[in-house]
């Protein structure tokens, strides 16, 4: 099978990515070798030669066998201590995933300008030479990992939220989980990759259930789960298993576990929601945010009713407000507490807010659905 | 003669395969599994999940370690399928084994995909068609 266009555009530009490190790491590299020519009174002949020799080694380290992978080799590179952690993540997915400053800033939940600004000030940073990009050893390896576990969960999220009609864009997920496997064979005794795989591998399951023929989100309650990848699941559910002996918890495999839960519900009514409650809060502990507070209120409605859900969500508003998925779960619940009005509002802010066409649609349809209602009670 | 067929590939490409990709092998796979199982040939098939879900127990040290076997001074002797709760029983399975038979290691796998085949009828005797004269 041909490999496909984006593929192979993510290729070229992880191709154009190693050839700007080589040329920015020879250039840190060249200058180092002038500055103790410098030094040295008289630069003899061997001296010379030795500033053509600089590249060739560079070249060898990048080129190691062990990272067996450019893109997988790249990241590492771009998580220099140098550099603030938000600057690492987001040269590494503007330069080596080709991800674009808007889907990077969405990520990260901030304005575009202010990303494209973090992106220039790294780049600047990497280019005055002052930072030595050179493959890490082991010890830099595992200083690193956590940033790049971040980088190709978020780089998996580009893919996952994208429709099937943004088939490039959607590719992005098989590359993350490519790049997982990858981690997994550097790391293989690390738990947390272990989770991170096995979440990915448990979320990209469903993806052939997660759209309909028109391209529109479906949601996890009305997916057909017979579309489910079984091969997919089962590998997730195995590598939690094998985490679990390791008697150590962490963000991905905390979420890896909640996606498990679904995954093992033959039926949407069977889902296990105490059990993922229960696993949100344990998340909430270990990395509080409101989004994850938010996701908890989804199970919290299933066990405990809308109302407490909503009790849970309110205070969020504020650091909230530009979040769709926000808007979006606020509708859903002040419609199951039947505050139409509200809801509507909320519906409104979340169509605004959508970032994909499929996103939009799923609310419009809800929309859709209250005007048909109050028409209906209107006739009657 | 009943014999294990053993199959080797490249793992990241097969792990790479799309989900189309994947079900075009298995579903010429198949074709050539109704045959054989169909004249009773064909008996249980199995596919393994990728070396990353692997878990190896070296026995004289009795020593868990993550991920495949991969000393390659050892030879694959034989395998056994068990059905357990989780991979903890399965090394208890695996200790046991290990206290009546020292030495070597042993290479948890989950299975993806557990064919039973046709009825398993014991040992054919290959020395029977040499009597017969099929044989040489």
């Amino acid at each position: 099978m041909p490999q496909g266009v984006a593929q192979l555009d993510r290729q070229r530009a992880a191709a154009r990515s190693t050839a700007w490190l080589i040329m920015v790491g020879r250039n840190a590299a060249l200058d180092a070798v002038r500055k103790r020519s410098r030094q040295a009174p008289m630069p003899d002949e061997a001296q010379i030669s030795d500033l053509e020799d600089v590249e060739t080694p560079m070249a060898e380290r990048l080129d190691e066998s062990q990272y067996r992978d450019d893109v997988l080799r790249l990241m590492f590179i771009c998580c220099h201590p140098d550099l603030p952690a938000t600057q690492q993540i987001a040269l590494a997915l503007r330069i080596v995933s080709g991800l674009t400053v808007k889907q990077i800033a969405r990520a990260f939940l901030v304005g575009e300008a202010a990303m494209e600004q973090r992106i220039t000030r790294a780049k600047t940073k990497v280019a005055d030479a002052g930072v030595a990009f050179e493959t890490p050893g082991p010890i830099e390896r595992s200083e690193r990992l956590a940033a790049v576990m971040q980088m190709v969960y978020l780089v998996f999220n580009e893919g996952y939220s994208a429709g099937p009609k943004d088939e490039a864009r959607a590719e992005l997920a098989d590359e993350a989980i490519r790049l997982g496997r990858l981690l997994l064979r550097m790391f293989q005794a690390e738990p947390e990759v272990m989770g991170l795989l096995a979440l990915m591998l448990l979320q990209h399951s469903r993806s052939e259930a997660r759209f309909d023929a028109n391209g529109e989100a479906v949601l996890l309650e009305d997916q057909d789960r017979s579309l489910w990848r079984d091969k997919l699941i089962q590998e997730g559910l195995a590598l939690i298993d094998k985490a679990m002996r390791h008697k150590k918890t962490g963000v991905y495999l905390v979420q890896a576990a909640i996606a498990a839960l679904h995954a093992r519900a033959r039926r949407f009514e069977d889902t296990d929601w105490a059990g993922i409650d229960a696993l949100y809060a344990t998340l909430e502990r270990l990395q509080p945010s409101p989004v994850i507070t938010l996701n908890r209120a989804v199970a919290v409605s299933k066990t405990k009713g809308p109302q407490a859900a909503l009790d849970m969500i309110e205070p969020l508003g504020d650091r909230l407000s530009t979040y769709f998925h926000f808007h979006g779960a606020r509708g859903g619940l002040l419609l199951m507490l039947d505050r139409r009005g509200e809801a509507r509002v909320a519906f409104d802010r979340a169509i605004a807010l959508a970032n994909t066409a499929a996103e939009a649609a799923h609310i419009r349809m809800h929309i859709d659905r209250l005007i048909a209602e109050s028409e209906k009670a209107k006739r009657a | 003669m009943m014999y294990a067929v053993l199959c080797y590939n490249n793992e990241e490409m097969v792990c790479g395969w799309s989900k189309e990709q994947d079900d075009a092998v298995m579903a010429a796979l198949s074709k050539v599994h109704d045959k054989w199982e169909g004249v009773g040939k064909l008996k249980p098939s199995i596919r393994l999940l990728p070396t990353s879900a692997a878990t190896t127990l070296h026995k004289q040290k009795d020593l868990v370690v993550d991920g495949p076997y991969a000393e390659t001074k050892e030879a694959l002797l034989g395998f056994y399928i068990i059905d357990v709760e989780n991979l903890e029983e399965g090394l208890t399975f695996a200790r046991e084994l290990s206290k009546a038979n020292p030495g070597g290691a042993y290479e948890l796998r989950p299975i993806q995909l557990y064919l039973p085949g046709a009825p398993i009828n014991g040992p054919y005797a290959a020395e029977r068609s040499y009597a017969s004269g099929a044989a040489g």
